[in-house]
């Protein structure tokens, strides 16, 4: 018990007097709303007191920081340790542009490396497909080979810098070519460190970025858990993602159900398809999450995802180091809460979901610029972008203690709350067979439809306020400065993948390929021969048509 | 015989998976009386015109969020004047920026919709431009 039954009783009548105050005050007055909730319509109350967490356990439910459960956070020292990471995701055009921007981001004090691939890589397809058409390099930067890796990664030093990858159906492909390229630079294995998200549960969901079906899927990535676990022992193999979940509609409770039910999923594949335990993994896996406009949702949302997390690790599945029970994750302000409108308003949203992220004890952060809404962002507001991070880890002082919000009555109530909601969602899917059965069924699309329509029609009635678009609309149109990415990238690497088509050698291509598809037959893992085609300047596509050869492709069911 | 309701295709052309718009607006649709077939996501120009006429429907709407729209949306107009089908309307949304949609018009486009349209906007210009091509 947090409270003693002394300090219960006299709130509960100081509360009844309190009350009585109220009902003179709102019948006189009356309030602004019937009903106020947060952005994902979760009803809040007018005021939260002792009585709200009488039955929340100091010791068992909060604690201390670096203290299972870790509601309060991972590390004991919080940020005065060590900030989070400023890693800002970037990538456009060709390589050659993407690493002018990584080494623009270093010299300004990003601290870690984040990578936007375009569609045709993020799909699996070459830029000279024609699936491929018009796409090379809009949303990020177009790799097809080898070749291009060692341009992206010129005079970045792997052993120092960490990289996230944000790739999920070809992850396997694209690892191979960071892994082969590590290995030029004489950087060892062991040595180099980052992230690929390599997701596909919630690409199912929500991002919709699907090559195979789910169940070679997840095969292809239990194969990277078990090659990084035995030769990367310091790459996060999966980052189990909520962010495109929440960007796709969903509410902050579904986000956070639907993506731990994620991870479970994968811990229970890693356990049963190479009969790993958890402790030889689990360290190794890490999250995403969307920072909202919503900021005490989100804050409980982080908490109650830490605790779920190391209940669920210890007492389901059994594991017995600490860092299986941890929760680390990695942070994106959302993209669907910026608005075209009056652009420069979006600095100011920025600011506060990344403030909710810190006060979350996120381990690093994505901050989106203002112009993102459009396109790609360009260097100043990146620059604007990061700067916002800069602030508030080095001058607002919110990072001296750590989780100033534990024990506010409020803040934990809502972190209790989170946490029920989400079991709720768990349980459920659980009863339908696990995550794959709910996914086939259609069960968390379908949930995140209904929130996202939900969202949109109280947007149309006013019911929610969306400063520029419902509410303090002008009629002048703001305009800021846009990246545009010209079609002469889209010629210049389809010249550079034509280049490396004719100068490699085509018989050990053909023949690591042949590797590969038998190694995928016979349920072998496929990173050594993945890193052996790349070396051989294997094409992703290449890679991935032997995938889609042997495991067949996933069509969109198309619900809504 | 009564005029039949409305059919309006939804579709993703291109590699980008951001649907929430358009399954929002394909839900829409369907409140609002109209037959709705919806792609979903990864459909090439070809195999949405392909399904447009095998459906045989009133209006297409296409969603890009990539910046590939250049590219796609004149495409599915070309490939419907090639079937002889240029009568079926187009229209597109997702992140247009302003300079590129009087190009888009140009292309046979024949509205534009960006970000924070009032879907009762869209309803509205679908109410005033389409007609069902059975009863022409």
């Amino acid at each position: 018990m947090y409270f003693s039954k002394e300090l219960l009783d006299s709130c509960s009548s100081l509360r009844k007097k309190w009350e009585d105050e109220v009902r003179r005050v709102v019948e006189k007055h009356g309030e602004r709303d019937k009903r106020f909730t947060t952005v994902s319509d979760h009803p809040i109350k007018r005021t939260y007191d002792p009585l709200d967490i009488q039955d929340t356990d100091f010791q068992n439910d909060m604690g201390y920081p670096g203290v299972y459960p870790y509601t309060r956070g991972i590390h004991s020292t919080g940020y005065r340790g060590r900030l989070w990471t400023y890693r800002m995701f970037s990538g456009m055009g060709t390589a050659r542009d993407t690493n002018q921007r990584w080494q623009m981001l270093l010299e300004q004090g990003q601290t870690g490396l984040s990578t936007a691939f375009d569609f045709p890589t993020l799909m699996g397809y070459d830029t000279d497909d024609p699936h491929a058409a018009g796409e090379c390099g809009r949303c990020g930067v177009a790799v097809d080979t080898l070749e291009d890796f060692r341009i992206l990664l010129k005079d970045i030093p792997l052993d120092q810098v960490t990289t996230s990858m944000t790739i999920n159906p070809p992850a396997s492909v694209t690892w191979a070519m960071y892994c082969a390229c590590a290995q030029e630079q004489g950087v060892p294995l062991e040595k180099i460190g980052g992230t690929i998200q390599n997701d596909m549960l919630k690409e199912f969901i929500a991002q919709k970025t699907f090559m195979l079906p789910p169940e070679p899927s997840i095969k292809l990535i239990s194969d990277t858990v078990e090659f990084g676990a035995k030769h990367v022992p310091k790459w996060n193999t999966i980052s189990i993602s909520g962010y495109h979940i929440r960007e796709a509609g969903s509410t902050a409770v579904q986000e956070l159900a639907f993506t731990l039910r994620d991870g479970m999923a994968y811990v229970e594949d890693v356990m049963e398809r190479k009969g790993m335990h958890p402790d030889e993994f689990a360290p190794r896996l890490s999250f995403f999450f969307n920072s909202h406009i919503d900021f005490f949702e989100e804050i409980a949302k982080m908490r109650a995802a830490r605790r779920i997390w190391a209940k669920v690790m210890r007492e389901r599945y059994g594991a017995e180091d600490p860092r299986s029970w941890w929760l680390r994750f990695h942070t994106q302000t959302a993209g669907c809460s910026l608005t075209a409108q009056q652009p420069y308003n979006n600095v100011v949203r920025t600011a506060t979901e990344a403030l909710a992220a810190v006060l979350g004890g996120t381990q690093s952060l994505h901050t989106n610029s203002l112009d993102e809404v459009y396109c790609l962002p360009t260097d100043h507001s990146v620059q604007i972008a990061l700067r916002t991070q800069q602030i508030i880890g080095e001058e607002t002082g919110v990072d001296n203690t750590v989780d100033p919000l534990g024990g506010s009555y409020f803040v934990e109530k809502l972190t209790n709350e989170m946490e029920e909601a989400a079991w709720e969602y768990m349980e459920k899917i659980d009863e339908m067979g696990g995550m794959l059965a709910a996914i086939d069924r259609g069960y968390p699309q379908m949930e995140i439809a209904d929130a996202s329509f939900t969202y949109q029609q109280q947007i149309e009635s006013g019911e929610k306020t969306l400063v520029g678009v419902n509410k303090y609309v002008t009629e002048e149109t703001e305009e800021c400065p846009l990246l545009d990415i010209d079609e002469e990238v889209e010629r210049s690497q389809l010249e550079r993948l034509e280049q490396v088509r004719k100068n490699r050698e085509e018989r050990s291509v053909k023949k690591s390929l042949e590797e590969l598809r038998s190694a995928c037959r016979k349920g072998d893992n496929v990173m050594p021969h993945c890193i052996e085609a790349v070396r051989n300047l294997a094409t992703e596509q290449e890679i991935c048509d032997v995938y889609r050869e042997v495991y067949g492709e996933y069509r969109d069911p198309g619900l809504f | 015989m009564a005029e039949r309701n409305l059919r309006v295709m939804v579709a993703k052309p291109g590699l980008d998976g951001h649907d929430r718009g358009a399954r929002v607006l394909a839900r829409s649709f369907r409140d609002a009386g109209y037959e709705v077939i919806y792609t979903g996501c990864h459909q090439t120009p070809e195999q949405i015109v392909e399904a447009a006429l095998q459906e045989d429907v009133d209006l297409i709407g296409l969603s890009c969020l990539s910046g590939a729209h250049k590219h796609l949306f004149p495409r599915v107009v070309r490939l419907l004047e090639e079937r002889d089908a240029g009568d079926i309307p187009v229209i597109g949304g997702g992140i247009i920026p302003d300079k590129d949609i009087s190009y888009l018009y140009e292309q046979g486009i024949r509205e534009v919709f960006t970000p924070g349209t009032h879907l009762q906007t869209i309803l509205d210009w679908i109410e005033n431009n389409v007609a069902s091509r059975e009863a022409l």
